[in-house]
């Protein structure tokens, strides 16, 4: 056991734990890149995840469906393809991916922003400040003008209080659902948040965000059982400073990278160093990243943007069509419209509607891929082409089950075209085709 | 509050055409009339099988077979048609003193200066009451006796999250342990392990109070739009591979590989269950008696294709919709809560009508909830915070159409927070629906029940 206090896996580090690693701190590997990884030990990896070099983005530019490059902040659905190459091309996968647990912390949809340009500035925010301290992330974010807009921030003043973003920021964001405060504080600490305006104009919408000192409720506030002419800045400091906060954010950073909660030794373990490193976010995120649950236990369903950019990355194709927005949409996971304030449900991503999504994100990804069934050849061999379906995506490892579920549907499938000579040839290229789609819905290429 | 509905709703409905028209090519020509709709003489039994069969044959059904699922589907459509609960969520907390504002309370236009109401139809039963205007359509079933009104239902010390107190409706009672909700738990008790459409959601995704503990339950955009597609694979081979979705969910030891395969083996009785409802070129392949309004939301083409659902005789029990809007107001409440108001009211009255000219209403029941209610005193920014007691109504001819519980007044009726309290219980309402309308032994279902009061919702 380290000094920390938190355990770390110590057996051999293969391609396969690194291959979980990649999912789980990012966005799965390109191809070779498990293997690579795994070449550096677990310190040597999860220190390139954390401390990356400047971003690289690999790969060619993103483009809509004719070619045209991406305009995030006007076009419809272009934003979440714009995320989506980021992505896909990342060379700071850890950075990217913590950016998207950030917008599912702080949960803002666009559906009330109304500005795919202020939903991008505040993903830069996340994106800026994925590894840094938690309590300069929840200044930037109470003053973020998305979330002023979202959580009716630059509505509440000192003459009409509006006590949305002050409840959300403590049972959701800080502390936890009935975690370490009152109704009482909830309505103390909208009185603490008032002072935010802007203007809204004609044509331009909402602009001119700014912390109005005349807007503000000067008064005493209690929040907490302190008494104070408490401001924002105060509110942000008396959430991270309540008891109740570093136990909320260690259980609920675990969950986004281990599917089963820490036991008692390791969640205090991680509050000290948490609470003893100033809030800073690395230092937990590495010790989560390292810790053998990790790799030893259960696997996770994929979000659904990290099952389409992780397709994507694997099979080494750029963005080139926007359809990946309803497709996420479908899947359950439109990037910058979570469904409400307390974000996704990662417990319940895949129910009937959602897995079909799934099966249409693939459908999507194997389009340029798929073989003529005119002029392709195939061996009209079913082991054959089980091998050579998951030769194309970089050999994945599949269960029993699922192989011999592959395997069945090839032979029933070359078993149609009998001795048609016609059917027999076509036939090997459809189900190659077919194959290739099964794979990429397979429980195994879903979850990691 | 700007939002870009419009343009995501042409976006989808552009999808949703282009991706019937690319299955259409794998898919085979429906035959001319099918499905065969309600009153063609042909038994429910007959339809399954026919519509099964006949899709089947074009590719070599004989091969295939029908599966023991399908057998099964069918036989629990051939039983006796079982009573359906609809429930219709008003998600963010719908603000029940403006879906019927107390215009006659004196003290109404001090607490909602900006906010108050005036005109709109007198509610018969409480003349300080008035019906929004935008909820003329449910004014218009209350006058037919077919709406029980619920003006202030929630529990005692309402929990003011939403994620907390919508817990508590969706799984029956006020705890967050657990984790099944109470229509998952009634189907539980009375499902069956083959029949995923016991329990439906009409909505991208499932809804909590239909999580089940065993009996397996589904979700889906609308019946006529679960289609699959792959590319370059047609005719036989298609088949094949959509029959193989089934295959990839084997039993699993790992949770996670466990989930995504009983997802995979639920979507593979869905499917086939479905089939019969595949339209051609983005259009259903079934037709309504009764004109829906037009909207780019879903939920009036869900409530349309629920109703042929029920009228081609599939084993639905219980099934979920979100309501269309947004009411969770906070700021510029009026415009928001009156065009969702408007279109859940309206597509509400078309599916009743439909329902009634289809020969189905006594068999089913809608209820429509919300989380909570909000704040009597209106907030600054033209919005309104939390609340505690919030407004419910069910519908149906077999509506008792007599109130529930009452209004409480604002100047006693609110608690220490300024919040209407509630004068009717949540779960006494859930315990009178698995009595009064589903049949079955409340206590088996909610915790506690014997402790609620069981209001008559049922004539």
């Amino acid at each position: 056991m380290p000094v920390s206090g938190v355990a770390a896996f110590e057996g051999s580090f293969d391609a396969a734990h690194a291959e979980r690693l990649l999912w789980r701190a990012g966005f799965g590997p390109r191809k070779g890149e498990a293997e690579a990884l795994a070449r550096l030990g677990l310190d040597g990896a999860v220190h390139a995840l954390t401390f990356p070099d400047r971003e690289k983005l690999v790969g060619p530019a993103p483009k809509d469906d004719k070619g045209r490059p991406l305009a995030p902040y006007d076009a419809w659905g272009h934003d979440h393809a714009w995320w989506l190459d980021r992505m896909v091309r990342t060379s700071r996968p850890l950075v990217e991916r913590m950016t998207l647990v950030w917008h599912d912390w702080f949960a803002t949809s666009n559906s009330s922003v109304g500005s795919q340009r202020l939903m991008l500035k505040q993903n830069q925010l996340f994106r800026d400040r994925a590894l840094g301290g938690f309590s300069d992330l929840l200044l930037e974010v109470t003053k973020d003008p998305a979330m002023l807009l979202w959580l009716n921030g630059s509505d509440n003043s000192k003459w009409s209080p509006n006590e949305n973003y002050a409840r959300e920021m403590l049972e959701l964001f800080a502390l936890g659902a009935g975690h370490g405060y009152t109704e009482a504080d909830v309505r103390q600490n909208a009185r603490a948040l008032t002072g935010f305006r802007n203007d809204w104009k004609q044509g331009a919408g909402n602009v001119n965000f700014r912390y109005d000192p005349g807007a503000h409720d000067t008064g005493t506030k209690t929040i907490f059982g302190k008494h104070g002419a408490f401001t924002w800045k105060d509110s942000v400091r008396l959430a991270v400073g309540n008891p109740s906060h570093a136990s909320f954010f260690v259980r609920k950073l675990w969950s986004y990278f281990i599917p089963t909660p820490p036991d008692a030794a390791t969640q205090r373990a991680l509050e000290r160093m948490y609470t003893g490193n100033d809030h800073r976010i690395k230092p937990v995120v590495t010790a989560i990243l390292k810790h053998p649950a990790l790799y030893d236990g259960s696997r996770m369903v994929k979000p659904p943007a990290v099952f389409n950019a992780g397709l994507l990355r694997r099979i080494g194709r750029p963005i080139d069509t926007t359809a990946w927005t309803w497709l996420g949409q479908m899947a359950g996971q439109q990037l910058f419209y979570p469904p409400n304030v307390a974000g996704w449900d990662d417990s319940r991503w895949l129910d009937t509607a959602t897995w079909r999504g799934r099966w249409w994100i693939a459908t999507y990804v194997l389009r340029p891929y798929a073989l003529d069934p005119g002029t392709a050849t195939q061996p009209f061999d079913a082991q054959a082409l089980v091998d050579g379906a998951l030769a194309f995506w970089n050999k994945p490892q599949l269960g029993n089950a699922t192989h011999a579920a592959l395997l069945a549907f090839a032979q029933n499938a070359l078993g149609d075209a009998a001795k048609t000579s016609w059917k027999r040839k076509q036939y090997a290229v459809m189900t190659q085709n077919a194959l290739r789609h099964l794979i990429a819905v397979s429980p195994e290429l879903q979850t990691a | 509050m700007s939002t870009c509905n419009h343009c995501d709703g042409l976006s989808r409905s552009r999808f949703l055409h282009r991706a019937a028209a690319e299955a259409g090519r794998g898919l085979p020509a429906i035959e001319p009339g099918m499905p065969l709709p309600a009153g063609t003489g042909l038994s429910r039994r007959s339809f399954l099988s026919h519509g099964a069969g006949a899709l089947l044959a074009v590719y070599g059904a004989s091969k295939l077979g029908l599966s023991a699922l399908e057998e099964g589907i069918a036989a629990a459509a051939a039983g006796p048609a079982q009573p359906v609960l609809v429930s219709v969520f008003l998600e963010g907390g719908a603000d029940a003193l403006s879906v019927l504002s107390p215009q006659g309370d004196p003290l109404y236009r001090k607490l909602r200066p900006h906010l108050a109401l005036s005109g709109g139809t007198v509610f018969a039963e409480d003349d300080r009451l008035r019906w929004h205007p935008a909820a003329a359509a449910l004014a218009t079933l209350h006058a037919e006796q077919k709406v029980t009104v619920m003006p202030a239902v929630g529990y005692t010390n309402a929990d003011q999250s939403h994620f907390t107190s919508r817990h508590y409706w969706e799984v029956g009672a006020t705890s967050t342990a657990l984790r099944t909700g109470w229509l998952g738990r009634y189907l539980d008790r009375v499902g069956s392990m083959d029949n995923p459409l016991q329990g439906l959601s009409l909505d991208d995704a499932l809804a909590p109070a239909l999580a089940t503990g065993k009996v397996p339950v589904a979700s889906v955009d609308g019946p006529d739009q679960y289609d699959f597609y792959s590319n370059r694979v047609w005719g036989e081979v298609e088949q094949r591979m959509l029959a193989a979705i089934g295959g990839l969910g084997a039993p699993q030891t790992d949770p996670a590989l466990q989930a995504v395969g009983s997802a995979a083996a639920q979507v593979d009785r869905l499917r086939t269950q479905l089939l019969p409802f595949q339209g051609q070129d983005g259009k259903p392949a079934y037709t309504s008696p009764v004109a829906y309004p037009k909207s780019d939301d879903a939920f009036p083409r869900r409530l349309a294709g629920l109703a042929a659902m029920l009228s081609a005789g599939l084993p639905l029990r219980c099934v979920s919709l979100s309501a269309p809007g947004e009411y969770d107001t906070h700021s510029d409440q009026a415009p928001a809560l009156a065009s969702g108001l408007q279109l859940t009211s309206d597509s509400l009255l078309a599916f009743q009508r439909d329902l009634e000219a289809r020969g189905l209403a006594d068999r089913v029941l809608v209820h429509v909830w919300s989380e909570f209610g909000r704040r009597a005193q209106e907030n600054g920014s033209g919005g309104t915070d939390h609340g505690a007691a919030g407004v419910g109504f069910l519908l149906g001819t077999r509506a008792k159409g007599t109130m529930v519980g009452e209004f409480p007044g604002l100047k006693t009726g609110l608690d220490e927070d300024g919040n209407l309290k509630a004068t009717s219980d949540f779960r006494g309402v859930y315990a009178g629906l698995l009595e009064q309308w589903l049949g079955t032994d409340a206590a088996a279902v909610l915790p506690d029940a014997a402790s609620f009061a069981r209001p008559t919702l049922i004539r």
